[in-house]
């Protein structure tokens, strides 16, 4: 193998050699140098993020088990500035006295997570798939049970990892009966050999169901609300936001590719699906109190809509799927950074401790209101152009009650997010959160969600580019 | 920059200029100066617009500018005016301008209060020269949102349930809106070629029947909310009651009125085969919005309920004309938007102003402010004869021309419909009148009153601007009827 195809993994190489980086980082350190661990960490993450959007070269590797294309790099690029922001937004959390000492696990494992979502994105062959998506999976379970002196967390984690574990035995057993019946494991001959026939289509469902877990749509979606709000809060973003998003986009790839030839019959299953989720999602966040909790089952119904993207198979479709997780990460980590903050400089995280958070911390609410308006669709934050989109690309195909019932339940939507808005704006508050000043890094974080999701929306060349390099069914 | 953007850039920056003040003071200077240039600019374009209108210029819309923004979905930044926008701007550059000397003495967060007030009416602008559907859906929603911080931090009352009601039916409109306008730009090409959200483009083609069939409804529901339309009227009466001052204004005044012109402009005009197919059925609920109002109002016995009611039945009242499909009875239900918007504008002024100085606004609470305040007196009672349709007033001339055109239908259904309505300007007089009698001319029923004042002299300014161009629209409504008039012409020939 020659060295320029080697290179062609090299968002996976980058992220390999920050990983062993930071790993060393941590031998050679000494005991009062953890907290320039993570700095150490972040800056050279950044360099990974930057290194991303250097133009490269595309093709296959390893016989097909490895592809790469320029919506595969995009993806990635996408996923990493996510997590850039995540790790951003816990720096301040890592250097709390109970986190002292396992700070660089918290970032290797969350790196390694992201290795395993890079190669389940590029992956060629349903092998390769498997392996990224056990990647990605397992140590998140760790991270959930991060803060192990909290019950919560640990129950988190055990949630979490027998779950996962059981919806990749359903995959796995999906992939089996697709490899019985097509006789490889390689998506590009799996398109060609595939006919529709009954253990096929079973097949198909069962993997189906895998994916479903991990974007949790419902009914594969109980386990989120319980691991979401026990994981740590810099985790639960991360799940909700970077590890759906990466789900997302396998999803994507797979429909539009390995299963078109079934296409009316996966269309059919995500239309019940799509209304589903959204609703169930809905309605249980509008209960919810714990802020955590609810952007957990906010962020199901948010999945909800993503389907009708995925509905469309067209172009505009794909596109806006792709166009709406990059404002999705933006937003709801926008969304999860003021929590984390608040939650780390005052350890409040029920809805009734933000009554009146604008009197003290007016920039913080200002932020988690456009962040908010932005989950919910509303002008001018980004969130609007993603919803319309995506809702294009559902009623492109003719599916109007399909996107009549998803604008209304953009519009329960609007009520719950709008009750976050109501308790920081209007309501009354012997004691709210008293003002504190955040350190920097929070605020970079902050500030970058803010400025993608005042920024991507207008600037209609990101729309234009994803569009140009997608393709339909 | 053109004139056009200047009319949405001047509140963006005014909004921006409100975040660098120190204190409430400046903060109402920088919103007053911002919104005198917004009245003038807005006056700048009017009379240019007539000015072209005189030489000759017979392009359906002036001063358009177009610039590409999304290029893979045809969607432009494409605006520009025809009469029926002309006149929605300049009556939005009054009322907001009345309204900033309204809120004078907010000041309880009074930079917040400015910055929701203007930002929400640089939305209205933006909606009233769009001409691409996604942009005017855009600036729709940025209209509608603020509404909501606004009712609910300043508000007063069940202002927090008002609020919710309001952005929630709304929003709810306006998720029915987003479906229709999809399903209009999707069959926007029937005929192959690109598919286009441009307003005048889709003018030009014919959408399919059964696609207007399906989207007509869709569209004219998800604006009629806006505008009041029966039985989704429900937001109007405990929102405006629950609002302060000013937001009551614009809301009633403006934000009502982007219903009526969404319906006219986009359901109308690009469905017209589904608006004469299913008109019928909105007559009806337009009919019922009419008389059912106007009887609501009179069972009111508080001031901004009455008004409230009163808005539902003369808003129900434009939708009503639209209907009509006729030019008379279109060009008065334009009239009528910009009348109810000074009307009702003036109204909640007065009201804000009263409320400020009795602290009620039970009518059977009140008695004899004429004496104590005639200037406000003598102003709600020229306004009072507004709404019941005095003649020299505006009132008059929009109801006059919309009875007049509705009555041109000869069939039966749109007879009955016609004098339906017509009843409810009897209902009007009992409701004014009777605010009127007690509220002005009773016996002063409470101590304190005998030692109120009249109004200040920001409060003249917000009174005369809104009295002016009543009377004005009243005396002289020529030049403003034949601007209308002949935007409607394509809409007509559409229709038939």
């Amino acid at each position: 193998m020659r060295l320029e195809e080697f290179l062609l993994m090299r968002h996976e190489l980058v992220l390999c050699a920050v990983i062993v980086l930071i790993l060393l980082a941590e031998l050679f350190a000494g005991k009062g140098t953890r907290t320039s661990i993570i700095y150490f960490s972040i800056g050279i993450f950044l360099l990974n993020v930057v290194a991303g959007f250097i133009p490269t070269t595309y093709g296959s590797i390893f016989g097909g088990m490895y592809r790469t294309w320029e919506l595969v790099v995009d993806m990635k690029n996408i996923l990493n500035v996510g997590v850039f922001v995540v790790l951003l937004q816990s720096a301040k959390w890592l250097q709390t006295e109970e986190n002292e000492g396992k700070a660089t696990e918290f970032i290797l494992l969350l790196l390694s997570t992201l290795l395993g979502m890079f190669f389940m994105i590029s992956s060629g062959d349903f092998l390769m798939f498997y392996l990224g998506l056990e990647l990605a999976t397992i140590p998140i379970a760790a991270l959930a049970a991060y803060e192990k002196h909290k019950e919560q967390s640990a129950e988190a984690g055990i949630k979490l990892i027998l779950l996962a574990g059981l919806s990749s035995g359903i995959t796995l057993f999906g992939i089996s009966m697709l490899y019985g019946t097509n006789g490889s494991i390689f998506f590009g001959e799996v398109e060609q050999t595939f006919v529709a026939g009954n253990l096929q289509v079973l097949g198909f469902i069962f993997f189906l169901s895998g994916l479903a877990f991990k974007i949790s749509l419902v009914p594969f979606h109980l386990w989120t609300a319980d691991v979401y709000e026990g994981a740590p809060i810099n985790v639960t973003s991360y799940l909700s936001v970077i590890s759906k998003g990466a789900a997302v986009f396998i999803l994507l790839i797979l429909l539009f590719t390995v299963f078109r030839s079934i296409t009316v019959m996966w269309t059919d299953m995500l239309y019940a699906i799509a209304i589903l989720t959204m609703t169930i999602g809905n309605l249980f966040a509008i209960r919810q109190q714990n802020l955590k909790r609810f952007l957990a089952f906010s962020s199901i119904a948010q999945a909800g809509f993503i389907l009708l993207g995925l509905i469309g198979g067209s172009v505009l479709g794909m596109t806006s799927v792709v166009y709406f997780v990059m404002i999705y990460i933006f937003s709801n980590l926008g969304a999860f950074g003021v929590i984390s903050a608040i939650s780390v400089y005052t350890g409040k995280e029920n809805m009734d401790d933000y009554n009146g958070l604008y009197q003290t911390n007016p920039k913080l609410s200002l932020v988690l209101m456009l962040s908010l308006f932005s989950l919910a669709g509303i002008p001018p934050v980004a969130g609007f152009f993603g919803k319309f989109f995506l809702f294009a690309a559902a009623a492109q195909k003719g599916y109007y009650l399909l996107v009549i019932i998803a604008t209304l339940n953009a519009t329960i939507s609007l009520y719950y997010y709008l009750l976050v808005v109501k308790a920081m704006f209007i309501n009354k508050n012997e004691q709210p959160v008293p003002y504190f000043k955040s350190d920097n890094l929070t605020r970079i974080g902050i500030i970058i969600c803010v400025a993608g999701m005042l920024v991507i929306g207008f600037a209609s060349g990101i729309w234009d580019y994803l569009h140009s390099i997608s393709f339909g069914i | 920059m053109d004139m056009l953007t200047l009319l949405i850039v001047i509140p963006v920056l005014t909004v921006a200029g409100i975040l660098f003040c120190k204190d409430f003071k400046q903060v109402r200077v920088v919103a007053a100066i911002g919104m005198s240039l917004q009245l003038i600019l807005s006056i700048v374009v009017a009379v240019s617009y007539l000015n072209e209108r005189l030489a000759g210029n017979d392009a359906l819309v002036l001063f358009s500018q177009k610039y590409i923004w999304f290029q893979s979905l045809n969607i432009h930044y494409f605006i520009g005016v025809d009469g029926v926008a002309v006149a929605m701007i300049l009556l939005t550059a009054i009322v907001i301008f009345s309204g900033v000397f309204a809120s004078w003495h907010v000041e309880h967060q009074t930079k917040e209060f400015f910055a929701s007030l203007i930002l929400l009416s640089s939305g209205v602008f933006g909606f009233f020269i769009s001409l691409d559907l996604f942009t005017m859906f855009l600036f729709y929603e940025i209209a509608v949102i603020p509404m909501y911080l606004l009712i609910g931090i300043w508000g007063s009352g069940p202002k927090e349930y008002a609020a919710m009601k309001l952005t929630l039916m709304l929003m709810g409109g306006s998720a029915l809106l987003l479906v229709g306008l999809l399903g209009i730009y999707f069959n926007s090409a029937p005929d192959g070629g690109a598919l286009t959200f441009n307003i005048l483009e889709i003018a030009k083609v014919h959408i399919p029947v059964e696609a207007q069939r399906l989207f007509f409804p869709l569209t004219f529901l998800g604006f009629g909310v806006l505008g009041a339309l029966f039985p989704f009227h429900t937001w109007s009466p405990d929102g405006h009651a629950s609002a302060p001052t000013a937001v009551s204004m614009l809301h009633a005044g403006v934000l009502m009125k982007l219903g009526g012109y969404g319906c006219y402009k986009v359901a109308i005009f690009l469905l017209p085969d589904g608006a004469k197919e299913l008109g019928w059925i909105f007559i009806i609920l337009t009919g019922i919005s009419v008389i059912y109002g106007a009887f609501g109002a009179v069972v009111q016995k508080d001031l901004k309920y009455i008004n409230a009611y009163s808005s539902v039945s003369h808003c129900g009242l434009v939708l009503f004309a639209l209907l009509m499909f006729n030019k008379t009875a279109m060009t008065g239900a334009i009239l009528q938007m910009v009348s109810h918007g000074l009307m009702c504008a003036l109204f909640f002024g007065l009201i804000g102003m009263i409320y400020g100085r009795t602290h009620t606004r039970m009518i059977d609470q009140m008695g004899g402010i004429m004496k104590v305040m005639p200037f406000l007196g003598v102003a709600y009672v020229i306004c009072g004869m507004a709404s019941l349709g005095l003649p020299g007033l505006s009132g008059f001339v929009a109801e006059m021309t919309i009875f007049f055109g509705a009555f041109q239908h000869t069939d039966m259904f749109h007879r009955v419909a016609t004098v339906v309505a017509c009843a409810s300007i009897v209902v009007t007089a009992v409701y004014i009148l009777r605010a009127l009698g007690i509220m002005l001319f009773g016996p002063i029923k409470d101590e304190h009153f005998l030692h109120l004042t009249d109004a200040t002299w920001e409060e003249r300014l917000t009174v005369i601007t809104l009295l002016v161009a009543i009377i004005g629209v009243g005396t002289a409504p020529l030049w403003l009827s034949d601007m209308i008039g002949d935007s409607l012409n394509i809409v007509i020939a559409r229709i038939l």
